[in-house]
Formats: C-alpha cells, structure tokens, sequence
C-alpha cells in the first residue's frame, strides 16, 4: 500500500524519550502546514504517543473497502494518522506482546493502510533496534525514496544508544538524512540564563564525527511540551523559537531537495 | 505467557500454547515433534534452575516503567548506590536487561570491564565491594556494536543472565529495563515467578505524555501479577542554579504521578529534582550519592530507598 507514497522517513533513536515522536508529530505538522499531503504512522506498539500528541484519542480508524482507513486531523484530509492506539479499547490498556505479534502488527500497518496519495510518510518508532525495526526496515526495501532523521539528546548516555542505531541503519542499508538534537539547554524564565540539564553540543559532535549532516539543535521549551495534547505546529504557535526554525529549516530542505 | 525458542519461526504460538507443534507456522520447525508430543508444555525447566541460582538473592526488584527516558537507568543505579552505601555488609546486585541500549556500564563506570565465565557461571563486575553489575555491554566488542536481535534473542539472553551469573549473597537484585511491555519484561517476570520477586519500582516524569505510557505498564504489572512496590516521579522540577526560580520544565497537566497514585490507590515513594549535576554524573559514571551528599535530590532518594526497604523487609517477615 505504499505505490503512492513519494517519500518514508523514518524517525529513530537507540535512547528513549529524546523526542522522537515530538519530531515526528512537529515534522508531519510542519509539512502540512506547507501543503504537503502526509501521512504519520506510529509504530511504538507499547507506548503510542502520537494520538494523544495529536489530540485524536477515541478516535478510531475503519475498516475500507481496500484496508484500513487512517485517522485524519484536517477536515481536507492533508495529514493522516495510524496508530495502536486507534484499535485499543480504553487508553489505559497494555499491549502486552512479545516479538512475533508486534510484527505481525507492523506488517499490517505497512501493508493494510490505505493512505491515498502522499508525499511524505513519516514513520514514528519505539527505541531499540529489535522486532519494530528490523521489520519495517526489511518491508521498506523495495521503497526506494527512503531515509531516516536520528533525534537524540546532547548527554553521552543518549548519544552512545544513537551510535548503535546508526550502526543499525548502516547495517539494513537505510539513508540517514541527518541527525537533530533535541532538549540542548534551558532558558531560565526569570533570569535568561541557559544551563544545560541534559549536557550540549553531543549531537553536533556525533554528527561531525559520523559524517551525517546535522539539522539543528532544538532546545527544551515547556511550550513546545505543552503543544502535546493539542495537535497544533510549533510554526503556527510559536513562530519566533528556535523549535520552529528548526523544522522549518528541515522541511525547507525536504522541499528543495537538500536532503 | 508462553516462551518463544530461539529457532522458532517467525508466527510460533509459544510451547506453551495448545496449539504448540500443531499450527500451519509450526511446518518445518525444528521443535516440531518435541512441541507436538506436549512434553514441551510444561513449565519451562529454566523457571526451576533460575528459583536455585537466585536462592541466596533475598530482594529482587524490578525498575519499569512504560515510557522512554523517564532515568529508569539513573534510579537504578542511584538505588544500588544508595543501598550499597547504606550498610557495607548489605550485597548488591543490578542485572542491565536493557539488550538493545545498555546504559548501566557507563552510569555506573564500569564501562570496558570483561565479565568472566568461571566454573560456577559468569562473574558479575564489580562497581564497588558491596555492588556488582551484569550487562550486555561487557558482551559487546565496541560500543558501536547494535544488538540487532528480535525477541526470541532477546529472551534467551534474559534467561542465560538470570540462570548463569553467579552473584553469591545478595541482599538486593535491581534489574533496569528498557520501556514497554514486551519480550524484556515478560520473560524476566516469567522467570523470576518461582524465585519470589519482590515487585516493580514505577518511574515516571510528570506530564501527561509519560503518565499514559506509564499507566499501560501498571496496567501490565496487574496483568501479570508483579506488585508494585511504588511509583517514583522523576524530573519534578527544575531550579534555576542562577537564580533559585523553580520551573516546571516537564508540566504536570494532568496532576502528575500524585493524582495518578491516588487514582490508581499505589504508593507514591517520593520526587526527584531534575539536576544537571546527576546527569553529569551518570555521562561520567561518577557516584552523584558521594559528589552532592546534602542536594534536594540526595536528601529525597534516601527517603524513597527507606521506604523501599521497608517494603523488601515486610514481604521477608
Ligand atoms: N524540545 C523540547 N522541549 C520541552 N519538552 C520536550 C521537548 N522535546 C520533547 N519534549 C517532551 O519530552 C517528553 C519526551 O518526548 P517524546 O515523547 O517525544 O520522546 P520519545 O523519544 O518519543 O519517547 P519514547 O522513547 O518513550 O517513545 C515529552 O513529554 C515531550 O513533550
Ligand atoms: N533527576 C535527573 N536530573 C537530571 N538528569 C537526569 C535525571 N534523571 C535522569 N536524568 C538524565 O536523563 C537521561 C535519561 O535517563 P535514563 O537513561 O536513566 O532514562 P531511562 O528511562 O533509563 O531511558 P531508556 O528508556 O532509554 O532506558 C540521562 O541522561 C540521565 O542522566
Ligand atoms: S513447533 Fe513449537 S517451537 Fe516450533 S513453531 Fe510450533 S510451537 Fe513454536
Ligand atoms: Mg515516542
Ligand atoms: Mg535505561
């Protein structure tokens, strides 16, 4: 089901919780706003974020007459969704499965969906580099405009898990496009003094050293974690931080064929 | 819950299952006849070696939580610490069941230690006299080496650390594991369910995106029968070294792990402050509990590991 997607990428990380669906959510939401047509899966079985993220839980995705019909945001169906989270019962419910059913899972959303045309599918995952990603990986060979952004956060502990996913990445043969570094610092409030909780400047040093391009560096911004829950783009709502020239940088090279 | 061996095909319906050796995914499996006779059925005789190996580990304490990054890792090791520093003649133990991104080596220090195999099993690393530490990180080669494993690789790398490592005495074995409530968490609770866990310590942050994650693996925990010993809100609040304003960097929208406590009627053990010394800390792999002995986040973990052991103690008597 994916002949009339343009372009997959994927969004991945070794590290949990350095933002990979933030991206994911903020770079499908940018693009709509630019008037792509995009589709977003989330492929995080145990811990799907993107439907609350979005604001589309009880939402529920129907069975068409050639497989399952996404979730859309927009009334112009210009950004589509699919996610466990669409087929569980309460939200609160554990998927509580071990590697061949979640696979089985992932191969039917690759296959099943039917995401109409679309010019970029972006891919959220879980961390790791285990079932999830070997299995999409093996089902996206044959796409052949394929890549993936790696996120992770500046401190080592994040940085040595990223190394094994771009290790992964070499070794399944999948492009990275680049590497983004979220959470580098904090802006205090009050007093404008930036520290830096989770260290800075790892991601860029990862980059440099791995040879991948680096798209930027995305500070911690409580409203930027407050966008969660409300489906809205940092790029309408805070057009002036740096979170939104981030992604609007990134896409401007998506559209313009940098990346 | 039904194990998945090694060698199985991709659709396996566990040996467990009643439909084991007899399904269309079993044609060609080299377990098939074993599978189908049922002698396969039976508990897995791991469970029974497991319960003897870990038979002088009086504690064994799951850290889980459903979200990514919550510092599952961090309050492991702060948690080892803590209790090896309590009492010197208290042993313990941490197994890293995190196969796909091991932190604990690094956090911890050890990072580029060899585990050795012995005749009574592998030796564990120790950290300190009274602290010894299991990883796949002292299996891998360099630490750009991925462990690109599916689940069934996964458990049976679980069980061989639960029924191979030779820890001796222990007081207390914390196991770290990596978010959800998939292979990892299942095959650990499946083993260990003869060798008397003692229960999970829940950790969260507290805003809305990690609460519903975190929810799901309470959720699992009842599913599977783990107590729950606590829940442990990390990253509460943030003060500003400069200029001592508190800001809420992770906003708990939906009254953070409290309301969900109450809610859920589970025991909150405390909060801890995010701060940027404990994640120096843990890149360097230095003992923040001996760096910052008087810091909010010191003075709060001594209070949780309190109660822990309260807890470990109650299930003894
Ligand atoms: N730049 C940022 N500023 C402030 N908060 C952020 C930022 N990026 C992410 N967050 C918040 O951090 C938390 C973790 O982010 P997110 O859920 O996107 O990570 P993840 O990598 O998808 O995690 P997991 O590994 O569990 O899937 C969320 O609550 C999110 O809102
Ligand atoms: N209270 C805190 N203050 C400052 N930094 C913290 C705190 N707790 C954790 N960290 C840092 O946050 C990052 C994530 O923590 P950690 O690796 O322990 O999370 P985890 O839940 O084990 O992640 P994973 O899901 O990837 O296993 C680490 O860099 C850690 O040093
Ligand atoms: S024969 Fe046994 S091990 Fe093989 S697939 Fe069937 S149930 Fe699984
Ligand atoms: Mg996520
Ligand atoms: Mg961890």
């Amino acid at each position: 089901m994916l002949d009339y997607v343009k372009r997959v990428i994927l969004v991945l990380s070794g590290k949990g919780g350095v933002g990979k669906s933030t991206v994911s959510t903020q770079l499908a939401l940018t693009l709509k706003e630019r008037g792509y047509k995009v589709g977003l899966l989330d492929i995080d079985l145990c811990g799907p974020s993107v439907p609350f993220i979005l604001n589309l839980e009880n939402q529920s995705v129907h069975q068409g007459p050639e497989g399952w019909i996404p979730v859309y945001l927009d009334n112009e169906q210009r950004l589509g969704v699919m996610s466990i989270g669409f087929l569980l019962g309460s939200r609160n419910d554990a998927v509580v499965w071990r590697g061949p059913k979640k696979t089985s899972m992932i191969k039917q959303f690759l296959e099943d969906v039917c995401w109409q045309e679309l010019d970029f599918l972006i891919i959220d995952t879980p961390p790791g580099t285990s079932d999830e990603h070997i299995t999409v990986m093996e089902n996206l060979r044959q796409v052949p405009q394929c890549g993936a952004i790696l996120v992770t956060t500046p401190q080592e502990v994040a940085i040595e898990d990223v190394r094994k996913e771009i290790t992964f990445c070499r070794k399944t043969g999948i492009p990275i496009l680049g590497i983004i570094e979220n959470m580098s610092g904090y802006e205090c409030p009050t007093c404008s003094e930036c520290t830096n909780i989770f260290s800075s400047g790892g991601g860029k040093s990862l980059a440099d050293i791995s040879k991948i391009p680096f798209m930027g560096s995305v500070p911690i911004d409580p409203r930027v974690g407050k966008l969660a829950g409300q489906g809205l783009a940092a790029v309408k709502e805070l057009p002036e931080s740096t979170t939104s020239k981030v992604f609007t940088n990134v896409v401007d090279q998506l559209a313009n064929g940098g990346l | 819950m039904s194990a998945v061996p090694e060698n199985a095909p991709q659709h396996c319906p566990g040996t467990q299952s009643e439909d084991a050796g007899k399904v269309s995914a079993c044609a060609g499996c080299p377990n098939q006849n074993i599978c189908a006779s049922g002698a396969a059925a039976g508990p897995d005789p791991a469970i029974q070696i497991i319960r003897e190996r870990l038979s002088n580990v009086k504690h064994k304490i799951l850290i889980l939580s459903g979200k990514g990054g919550v510092g599952k890792s961090t309050v492991t090791s702060l948690l080892g610490h803590a209790l090896a520093a309590r009492n010197p003649e208290v042993n313990v133990g941490i197994l890293d069941a995190d196969i796909c991104g091991p932190s604990q080596p690094r956090v911890l220090g050890v990072r580029g230690e060899q585990v050795h195999n012995s005749g009574s099993g592998w030796s564990p690393v120790y950290v300190s006299d009274n602290l010894s530490l299991m990883s796949i990180g002292f299996l891998l080669g360099s630490p750009d080496d991925a462990v690109i494993w599916r689940g069934p690789k996964k458990n049976g790398m679980i069980k061989q650390f639960l029924s191979e490592v030779d820890w001796g005495d222990l007081d207390y074995l914390l196991i770290d594991t990596p978010p959800g409530t998939s292979d990892e968490h299942l095959s650990a609770v499946q083993y260990l369910s003869n060798a008397g866990l003692d229960g999970a310590v829940v950790v969260t942050t507290p805003q809305e995106v990690a609460l519903l994650d975190v929810r799901k693996e309470l959720h699992f925990c009842k599913k599977v029968g783990v107590k729950v010993i606590g829940v442990l809100e990390n990253m509460s609040l943030f003060v500003c070294p400069n200029c001592k304003t508190r800001s809420e960097i992770f906003p708990a929208t939906t009254g953070g792990a409290s309301q969900m406590c109450s809610e859920l009627s589970l025991p909150l053990l405390g909060s801890l402050p995010l701060d940027p010394i404990l994640a120096r800390c843990c890149d360097d792999g230095r003992d923040f509990l001996q760096e910052l002995p008087s810091s909010p986040a010191v003075i709060a973990l001594r209070s949780i590991v309190d109660k822990i052991v309260a807890t470990c103690d109650k299930n003894s008597s």
